[in-house]
């Protein structure tokens, strides 16, 4: 049951990524509400299903994106997986870990996005998806990774409510 | 007896005094002296006057404040109240504006049958140029036709399901669009860009193209219909050691306000891919 929180959150964060956070633009980058979300629930200890997050955001985001399915859901399972092994080895600093992911998932998912679409037949110059897209969506999803990670940090607490808690 | 006498007498004695004397001062006799009387006895009554209401303040005090701040606080509720009724009337308003404009241009394409749809996002990837609209398959909307505003073309519908479409701009990288330069009645192919921004390729180095030259669709390779308003040629470029001009476009459509489009609903547009060698 657990679980089933995904659902709504991650509706809920696609709904906002396609209305609110899309239209905040820095050049031409954006924020990617949905990856921050990711990297901010599986980087907290208690957290068990962070790869049932990332199976739910590919599937909504894939099916309203018209970006090539395989970049959305390659690029959210790596920045679960990088979640995964930072948490363990940098526990003691959760932000650090949390600024780590972010940045390392945001640089993978756009590159390789860009590297897909380019195959793809889409033209892009990579020194213009550098500047315009990767650097400011970097920026940007570093600036909301400090309020999503605190507020994923509070719903993990809520949903895996432990007895001694109580 | 006699006491008795003598006392009404002293008593209707000092009646008569001073019913005169009220009766010279309300006639006037004795201005200065009734005018500094009255002044001391206005000053004694305001002395009294303001310290009895400041007494009376100092108790009734909290009772007014409590008063006025539920007043205070149900006016300010009214007003936010009535600042959002006044927000919701100007998106109204807008609205209106909008749907009349784009009603006049459905009435000069009476050959068109159009449907308005409203934008209700955008795609999440940065790299492309998707809106989603509110119209599906529910309201025979099919893929492949062109989105346009009273301003001009908007892009063509690149997927749907039963309730919304997810709309490609004329912006996205991915776009390619087949237009003529009116003036110049020569065909180039419009592009997109990750910056949003359109260029013109394509463009035979023969022909005479300025700033400011119409830019419309032209219909070769049937993914739009003929004459729609793309924009206007800012600046040419022209070298001799290649093959064709380029150009950038100032598009004729504000894509950072797109609220309300329209599909075309009677344009089946064509696949040559299968005449493609």
């Amino acid at each position: 049951m657990r679980n089933l929180v995904a659902f709504p959150i991650l509706f809920l964060a696609v709904i906002l990524q396609t209305t609110l956070v899309s239209k905040v633009q820095l050049l031409s980058g954006y924020a990617d509400l949905v990856l921050v979300l990711l990297a901010g629930w599986a980087l907290q200890e208690r957290v068990t299903s962070a790869w049932h997050w990332v199976f739910v955001a590919s599937l909504f985001v894939a099916y309203i994106s018209a970006l090539p399915w395989a970049a959305v859901i390659l690029g959210y399972f790596v920045v679960v997986y990088l979640a995964q092994v930072l948490q363990k080895r940098i526990w003691q600093a959760p932000l650090l870990a949390m600024f780590a992911v972010t940045f390392a998932g945001t640089l993978f998912m756009n590159v390789f996005s860009y590297f897909l679409l380019t195959f793809l037949g889409t033209p892009l110059q990579f020194a213009d998806v550098l500047s315009l897209i990767i650097l400011p969506a970097l920026l940007l999803n570093m600036l909301i990774s400090i309020p999503v990670f605190a507020w994923m940090r509070e719903l993990s607490r809520w949903v895996y409510i432990e007895d001694g808690d109580l | 007896m006699r006491d008795i006498f003598s006392r009404g007498l002293q008593t209707t004695i000092i009646f008569l005094v001073v019913g005169g004397i009220l009766a010279l001062a309300l006639s006037g006799f004795f201005g200065a002296a009734s005018s500094q009387f009255s002044g001391s006895l206005v000053q004694v009554q305001t002395f009294f006057a303001t310290r009895f209401q400041a007494v009376q303040d100092f108790f009734a005090a909290p009772r007014d404040i409590t008063t006025l701040r539920s007043q205070n606080s149900e006016l300010e509720a009214q007003v936010s109240q009535l600042q959002v009724q006044v927000i919701e009337l100007q998106q109204r308003v807008n609205e209106t504006d909008i749907l009349a404009a784009l009603v006049d241009f459905a009435q000069s394409d009476p050959e068109s049958t159009y449907k308005a749809a409203s934008v209700i996002g955008r795609d999440p990837s940065p790299f492309l140029h998707y809106i989603i609209i509110n119209r599906g398959s529910n309201d025979d909307i099919r893929r492949g036709m062109p989105v346009v505003t009273n301003q001009g073309l908007v892009g063509r519908i690149d997927a749907v399901i039963a309730d919304a479409s997810r709309v490609q701009l004329i912006t996205d990288p991915g776009a390619l669009v087949n237009i003529r330069l009116q003036n110049a009645e020569t065909a180039a192919v419009l592009k997109g860009s990750v910056t949003g921004d359109i260029s013109l390729d394509f463009i035979s180095q023969d022909a005479s193209v300025e700033a400011g030259d119409l830019i419309l669709t032209s219909g070769l390779g049937g993914g739009y219909p003929p004459d729609l308003i793309v924009g206007q040629v800012i600046n040419i470029n022209k070298f001799d050691f290649q093959l064709f001009q380029t150009a950038s476009v100032q598009p004729s459509v504000d894509f950072s306000r797109l609220v309300i489009v329209l599909v075309i609903t009677n344009f089946r547009p064509v696949d040559i891919t299968p005449l493609v060698p």
